[in-house]
């Protein structure tokens, strides 16, 4: 048997309606129809009244979820796209994220970004966005790489008596594959080592993750031993692990397919280059997509956003400077 | 769908109308009272922040608040003192919030008209105030799941606020899910300084309701009568299953946008006009005309408001100030250990 990222997400959410009653779904198309990317496929036969088709109303959607919230409910919102949330911001950064420091009551709502590039989806189906929630405080944001993350952490993510904004990457929908569900989760907030290596800590994210092993797998062709540390979340960031992997290999490489400007790759150079500065043997560098929206050709695209061999071309960098 | 409601009451309830009229009158006059104290405190450099009134509103606001039961949801609109009372907010949380104490429901860490209690259906407005209207569908969203029937939700605006998008999609989601919202809309001519014809275009904002698919009522909302009857029954309505319903009130804002606005663009003809009239004038005047209460009555009514408002701001007055060098005022999640360990 093998489950991709996708079946994960919706294995997780048929196991958080199962297990409690007070989850319920709320997005467009994903009741009978199953969601734009089938996220929900048959959910809403099999919890009649609790996945729920809404009208494209993206502010309405996650203010009826923080209503539901403060009535004792689990939400979860799907975004159909993750650029379709600007429309929700308010709700999100203004409403959400400071209800608990406001009121003293939780908001437990996980609003679902399905996000990122994939060819051909142009400037407004591509986006991430976990930079700009990740500035608002009191928000969790949690960008999972793996099938078993996507899995784990979508169950963290509705008990979590916080809003989450979960990053789901729609590049990793298909390919990426498992043998089977995870049975014990590693826990929210704290990184990963993908790949161990003694030459250069490169920090990534999301679907990077994969494009950054491949950079290190092709760099170990070439004598260099390059490790991943895997975010998971970026909010909060586990930035211990990020300066121990440092402190073991001096160099410091970070990788986002966010824009350039701010940001979680910025964040990480920030708190490395703060407290850990004395552990760099070489300036720390970053690599992220350009800065301009998302373009639509898979040529421009593929060039628009980091990839193994450019990510190997930067590690080259750090590592010979 | 829109109707216009202006007729007198039937006979056979005389005396319950009586005690409604009385008890909303009294609610009026707390607000009232409370509010002038409110902004003698901010002349006097007492109040950081902004103070906003209720002033000519609150015949209106009231009528939410009587009819609203414990288990019921208001989001209250910035000019809501009398509605909050008269649905059980006790007067110390205004008076706690609007002076910084830290014992009061948000701790100083949000101001004035902010301030709500989520869990007892008083919700705490975000300054976006469209944003509102959907999280009390949430809230009726929620109890429909949960099996519980019989309450109902009531969110509040200016017309100001219909022109935000937040506003539309919630009108359109309440109606989609049928869901019990009083969405009560007070027309209060400006929005800040801006005038109602630089705000809309219809006829009148109640024009929206056919739009939604859902009933409209206009009022007069400078009269306690029609203000009681009329919202008193859009929210029988919703309580009673017929889904979300729209009152729309004319009246004038008596003051600033707040205390630090003089309001001096606002129209003499419209303060001329009859929406110009202040409710609790013309509320008194109907209580004495009714023989529901004379002046001495009506003199100590205000003497005991009087004595409960200066007994609640020199209480909150004596409160301790929020201290930022205690820990737990920057703890904001309710999981502290996704918090990071640097701050």
């Amino acid at each position: 048997m093998s489950i991709t990222y996708l079946e994960a997400i919706r294995e997780a959410q048929a196991k958080a309606l199962q297990d409690d009653p007070r989850v319920f779904i709320y997005g467009q198309d994903v009741g009978n129809f199953g969601g734009a990317f089938k996220a929900t496929k048959g959910l809403a036969k099999q919890f009649p009244g609790r996945v729920l088709d809404s009208p494209i109303s993206e502010d309405a959607m996650t203010g009826l979820a923080i209503g539901a919230a403060i009535e004792g409910l689990r939400p979860i919102v799907e975004m159909q796209f993750a650029d379709f949330s600007t429309v929700a911001f308010n709700q999100i950064v203004n409403h959400a994220a400071t209800m608990f420091w406001r009121t003293n009551v939780s908001c437990p709502i996980t609003v679902r970004l399905p996000c990122g590039g994939t060819a051909g989806s142009g400037p407004f189906h591509s986006q991430t966005m976990e930079a700009i929630y990740a500035h608002y405080p009191r928000l969790v944001v949690l960008t999972p790489a793996t099938v078993e993350d996507a899995y784990s952490m979508l169950l963290a993510a509705v008990a979590i008596d916080d809003p989450v904004i979960f990053c789901e990457h729609k590049f990793l929908y298909y390919h990426l594959k498992a043998e089977s569900l995870p049975t014990e989760a590693f826990p929210v907030g704290k990184a990963r080592i993908a790949r161990e290596g003694r030459d250069l800590t490169l920090v990534t994210y999301s679907a990077m993750v994969h494009e950054s092993l491949a950079a290190a797998e092709e760099l170990r062709g070439q004598g260099w031993e390059v490790e991943v540390v895997d975010l998971r979340s970026v909010k909060p960031l586990d930035t211990d692990t990020v300066m121990a992997s440092v402190a073991r290999t001096g160099r410091l490489l970070c990788v986002g397919e966010s824009w350039p400007w701010g940001g979680v790759t910025a964040e990480v150079i920030t708190r490395v280059v703060c407290e850990g500065y004395d552990l760099l043997d070489a300036p720390p560098q970053r690599l992220n997509a350009k800065d301009t929206p998302v373009p639509y050709h898979p040529n421009l695209w593929s060039a628009h956003r980091p990839t193994a061999r450019t990510i190997a071309t930067a590690a080259r960098k750090v590592l010979q400077s | 769908m829109v109707q216009s409601v202006a007729e007198p009451a039937t006979s056979g309830d005389v005396l319950a109308l009586r005690e409604q009229h009385l008890k909303a009158y009294r609610f009026m006059l707390l607000a009232r009272v409370l509010d002038d104290k409110l902004a003698s405190l901010y002349r006097a450099g007492k109040i950081m922040g902004g103070v906003f009134l209720g002033r000519g509103q609150e015949a209106l606001s009231v009528s939410i608040g009587v009819h609203l039961q414990e288990g019921d949801i208001f989001a209250p609109l910035i000019r809501d003192m009398a509605g909050r009372l008269a649905f059980n907010e006790p007067i110390l949380d205004a008076a706690r919030t609007f002076l910084g104490s830290a014992l009061g429901p948000m701790r100083g860490r949000d101001g004035n008209i902010h301030r709500g209690r989520p869990k007892e259906g008083q919700l705490a407005m975000i300054s976006h105030l469209g944003a509102m209207i959907s999280v009390v569908n949430g809230g009726l969203f929620a109890r429909r799941m949960r099996g519980i029937k019989g309450t109902v939700g009531v969110a509040c605006c200016g017309d100001g606020s219909t022109s935000t998008g937040a506003f539309h999609e919630a009108m359109n989601q309440a109606a989609v899910e049928k869901l019990p919202l009083v969405m009560v809309v007070a027309d209060n001519q400006y929005a800040y300084s801006t005038p109602t014809e630089r705000q809309f275009a219809c006829r009148s904002l109640v024009d929206r309701a056919v739009g939604y698919g859902i009933p409209g009522y206009e009022i007069d909302g400078t009269n306690l009568s029609e203000c009681l009857k009329v919202v008193g029954g859009a929210i029988a309505h919703a309580r009673a299953g017929a889904g979300p319903q729209l009152v729309v009130a004319s009246l004038l804002r008596l003051c600033g946008h707040g205390e630090h606005d003089d309001g001096s663009y606002i129209d003499t003809k419209l303060k001329a006009s009859e929406l110009g009239r202040d409710c609790i004038k013309l509320a008194e005047h109907l209580l004495k005309q009714q023989g529901w209460a004379d002046v001495a009555t009506l003199a100590k009514w205000r003497a005991e408001a009087v004595q409960k408002v200066e007994e609640a701001t020199a209480a909150a007055q004596r409160d301790p100030a929020p201290d930022p060098f205690e820990q737990n005022y920057w703890a904001a999640l309710s999981n502290p250990q996704l918090l990071e360990g640097n701050e």
